[in-house]
């Protein structure tokens, strides 16, 4: 049977594979080609389904670098089986979708091999157990989609897009990297399991906080949850199959995936509970609130998205406050609310994406997405029409479709949360159903520009790119099954109930799962209680905002734009630029002295501290060699020669002073028992004095430094600082005398290499590949001065030429 | 003798870097020179100035320098040589292009960047 490890591996192989087949599918789409490997991931993972709804889990372990703790290994339950079907079963329907969204005239083989690379690593994120893999899907989510988004990269605004993306999720995947970190500084493993089972013993761990907030920064930016959802707007520079699948029904859920997938781990903490579902609940209100002032149908949907998300989230971080109890009849209350989160994540993908593939249909049909423009379009297409009533009526909560169960339930979570008298709720808890019910009236309010801005109204052909017409049939096919689900849910919730939620509950409550059964039964018709109240009272007012829209649409100018969140965001980019530009120019100046300088200084710090700071500084001349009277005055020579050099007038003087230099060393090489050196010297020393001279018959003559007094007396602290320190070190080194030398083992050079020149036998023997590569180097050396001698200047520039 | 050394060390390489620093290309190619004659003697004396021999083995020598540092040092004058002749050629090639030896001249404009 196919394991969860090779679902994981197969979209990349066949990511791999796609540029290879797709010079041969020159005639036929090369979707239809992709298409089999979601379709094949979802049947394959849909045969577990029976064994998990008994309570099974799957386990499977790969040594990938075991002496760090970090294994490829991939545990399949519940909550990971919800996400690995809506990955590979909505991956189906956007694929299928996408055949008839995007021509052959695209590059569709980037298009694919992009998408494939985001299935594979989305799988690989909801399937890993270990964190450090986690974290590589993670990333590798985030940088797919940013190359989806900037698919269209001629688009100056999809690059923008496709920035701001990458800018905020991979931040934020940076702290949940600390914090895993963190998490595996105190419980010493990288496995999410092993951390639940040992976390208990760690909650006063100093590092328990900052873990959870990091990790949180990580989910919230993936999510798009306030005041990080900017990212999704500008996301929806994406085509279109690319905002239904991403950005919307999977990507975008990873984050709530992880605060799911953590709860157990940080569930029952006060902070935890108010970040995750005051945050949630913030980002419902607000994206929804947002959500009405669109013009863009697009936009509009993307802070539906965000807002939805938001709800999702509000849900969990509610349904974590069961953790705060033993298991009993009071925490089933509060459990609750993760059914509901879990179930409206599964609604949630099916409305949002059928509304997603609507918006391309009528995007590819009529050239525009402007509401403005659009209007009138139900005679022309029924079924387009029928398919975004069926989507937008879900997500505003009406029966009969999905989106009303699931919106009962949250308003359910929402006012029992009121009633508990933990984390300070006696007094805020109120909050909850208003902010929950402000929310949804928008979210109504917006569902209906959806349907009646678009499909009712008079029509305005003269305003459109084209003549519109009904989609094809095969376009609608994915947006149909999806509404289909819509309706199929609202008739059968206990079946997705029983399979799918039950054991999904099992891993966000490991524990009170062994105590008694989760599982809940969900029924439209509660009678007539305050969730119904709430959602008649959201229909009402929803409709008379939507009325009378035009009388409180003023109420928008309160938040101008440069106020918003997206100029802070644009500012701190430039600012960030600006600043990175100004620092960089400030020490890249392209002069060489500068660099020397800094490279000097460094070296001064470094060396002269280490002597300060280790006091390796010794000197101790007793063991000294006695001075004759040769070495004196060679050295003294040599000094004279060497600073001389510095107050030469003409060149020759210079090149001779050097070569005076040069063969004194070779006398000290004499002297001090090395004559090999002393003969290499003189040779090397020879062609260096008529190279000098050979060259500088075509160089400048030799001027007066011009430099400023200042830079003179810097360069000269400098160099003697350097001068000074290199005293200290050859004066250091006499006693350092911590290994024994190496060199005894060179003295039986008869033996071994059969020569009795030992400084020969090593050059020529011990060490003779060494001595190879030198001649390597030498060669590429001379190759460069021959080329470099030959090398004709551009044309143009021949008057240069001597 | 190693606190002559360690002087001359010194020296040659305060003139060594006075002369990178400068504008000139010219005297930035003694300064290279300069800098890796302070580079051999350093590793001369690191190895230690004792032995009354050199080290080649014969009858009745016991007591010779050490043969490493020479090798390492034989090794670094070759290269070093090298390097020296690869930045006259480069040099006589920048002048010809430029008609300056002056370093600062030849910082390139800012439009590259």
């Amino acid at each position: 049977m196919l394991t969860i490890n090779m679902a994981i591996a197969i979209p990349f192989i066949i990511a791999a594979l796609i540029p290879f087949v797709y010079k041969r599918f020159t005639r036929v789409h090369i979707g239809w080609f992709v298409l089999f490997v979601p379709a094949v991931l979802f049947i394959a993972l849909a045969r577990y389904i029976p064994a998990m709804a008994k309570g099974n889990t799957y386990l499977r372990s790969f040594d990938w670098i075991p002496s760090y703790n970090i294994n490829f290994s991939t545990y399949l339950d519940g909550l990971s089986m919800i996400l690995g079907l809506l990955i590979t079963g909505v991956g189906t329907l956007v694929i299928l979708y996408s055949i008839y969204y995007l021509s052959t005239n695209e590059s569709l083989h980037r298009f694919y091999l992009y998408l494939l690379l985001f299935m594979g690593s989305m799988l690989g994120v909801v399937f890993s157990d270990n964190m450090m893999v986690l974290y590589v899907f993670w990333e590798l989510t985030s940088i797919s989609s940013f190359l989806l988004i900037a698919f269209w990269f001629h688009r100056k605004k999809s690059r923008e897009g496709a920035q701001k993306s990458l800018l905020i999720t991979v931040s934020g995947g940076f702290g949940m990297l600390i914090g895993f970190i963190m998490l595996y500084v105190m419980t010493g493993t990288f496995s999410v399991r092993e951390v639940i089972a040992t976390i208990s013993t760690y909650t006063d761990h100093q590092l328990f906080l900052p873990a959870m907030l990091l990790i949180l920064l990580g989910a919230f930016t993936k999510s798009a949850q306030f005041p990080f959802h900017i990212w999704l707007p500008d996301a929806m520079e994406a085509p279109t199959p690319v905002s239904a699948y991403l950005h919307s029904a999977t990507m975008v859920k990873a984050g709530i995936y992880l605060v799911a997938r953590f709860t157990p781990v940080f569930g029952g903490d006060a902070t935890w509970f108010w970040l995750v579902s005051g945050v949630g609940l913030f980002t419902m209100f607000w994206g929804s609130f947002t959500a009405v002032r669109q013009v863009d149908l697009k936009a509009l949907l993307a802070y539906s998205t965000v807002s939805q998300l938001g709800l999702i989230m509000s849900l969990f971080g509610i349904g974590s406050a069961a953790y705060y109890y033993d298991f009993s009849t009071s925490s089933i209350i509060y459990t609750q609310a993760t059914f509901a989160a879990l179930f409206h994540l599964i609604n949630h993908s099916t409305f949002k994406g059928a509304l997603f593939m609507i918006v391309g249909i009528l995007d590819f049909e009529t050239g525009t997405r402007d509401l403005r423009r659009l209007g009138g379009l139900m005679a022309i297409m029924p079924v387009s029409f029928t398919i975004a009533l069926i989507g937008s009526f879900s997500m505003a909560g009406l029966p009969p479709f999905n989106g009303f169960l699931s919106k009962e339930m949250f308003f359910e979570a929402a006012l029992n949360i009121g009633q508990l008298d933990i984390f300070s709720l006696s007094t805020w808890g109120v909050i909850f159903p208003i902010i929950a019910w402000v929310g949804s009236v928008f979210t109504f309010v917006y569902c209906l520009i959806i349907v009646f801005q678009t499909f009712f109204g008079e029509r305005h052909l003269e305003r459109l790119e084209r003549p519109p017409k009904e989609a094809s049939i095969g376009m609608l096919t994915a947006p149909a099954i999806l509404a289909l689900l819509v309706v199929g849910i609202f008739f059968f919730p206990n079946l997705i109930g029983r399979y799918l939620l039950t054991p999904a509950m099992a891993s966000v409550y490991p524990q009170l799962a062994l105590e008694g059964n989760l599982g809940q039964t969900i029924s439209a018709w509660h009678g007539f209680n305050t969730e119904l109240m709430m959602t008649i009272g959201v229909i009402i007012v929803g409709a008379l905002l939507y009325l009378f829209r035009n009388y409180w649409k003023g109420v928008y100018k309160l938040f101008p734009a440069s106020w918003s969140l997206d100029a802070l965001y644009n500012y701190l980019l430039e600012q960030l630029e600006g600043s990175a530009y100004s620092i960089t120019n400030f020490y890249m100046t392209g002069s060489l002295r500068n660099y020397l300088v800094f490279i000097y200084l460094f070296f001064i710090a470094l060396a002269g501290g280490t002597f300060l700071y280790t006091g390796a500084l010794s000197i101790d001349l007793s063991g000294d060699a006695p001075i004759g009277i040769y070495e004196g005055l060679i050295v003294l020579v040599m000094i004279i020669a060497a600073i001389s050099i510095l107050f030469a007038k003409s060149r020759l003087t210079a090149i001779i002073l050097n070569g005076v230099l040069g063969y004194s060393i070779s006398v000290v090489f004499v002297l001090l028992r090395a004559p090999d050196l002393a003969l290499t010297q003189i040779g090397v020393e020879t062609m260096t004095t008529v190279l000098f001279l050979l060259c500088f018959n075509f160089l400048p003559d030799w001027k007066k430094e011009d430099a400023p007094k200042r830079s003179k007396a810097l360069n000269m602290g400098i160099a003697v600082s350097v001068g000074v320190l290199f005293v200290l070190i050859a004066l250091s080194v006499q006693n350092g005398d911590l290994f024994n030398s190496v060199s005894s083992y060179f003295e039986n050079a008869y033996e071994l290499a059969g020569g009795k020149n030992i400084v020969n036998t090593i050059i020529g023997d011990f060490r003779a590949f060494d001595t190879m590569l030198e001649v390597t180097v030498l060669l590429i050396a001379g190759i460069g001065v021959f080329s470099l001698a030959k090398l004709k200047t551009k044309k143009g520039d021949q008057n240069l030429e001597e | 003798m190693e606190l002559l050394m360690a002087i001359v060390i010194g020296v040659l390489f305060t003139a060594a870097v006075y002369l990178i620093l400068s504008r000139s290309l010219l005297r930035i190619i003694f300064g290279t020179g300069l800098l890796s004659h302070g580079a051999h003697l350093l590793l001369l004396t690191m190895g230690g100035l004792g032995g009354t021999s050199p080290p080649v083995l014969a009858e009745g020598i016991t007591d010779y320098a050490d043969p490493l540092p020479q090798a390492l040092i034989l090794t670094a004058i070759v290269i070093s040589f090298g390097v020296t002749s690869f930045i006259l050629v480069l040099a006589y090639k920048t002048y010809s292009k430029h008609q300056t030896d002056n370093m600062d001249l030849m910082r390139g404009n800012d439009e590259h960047d």
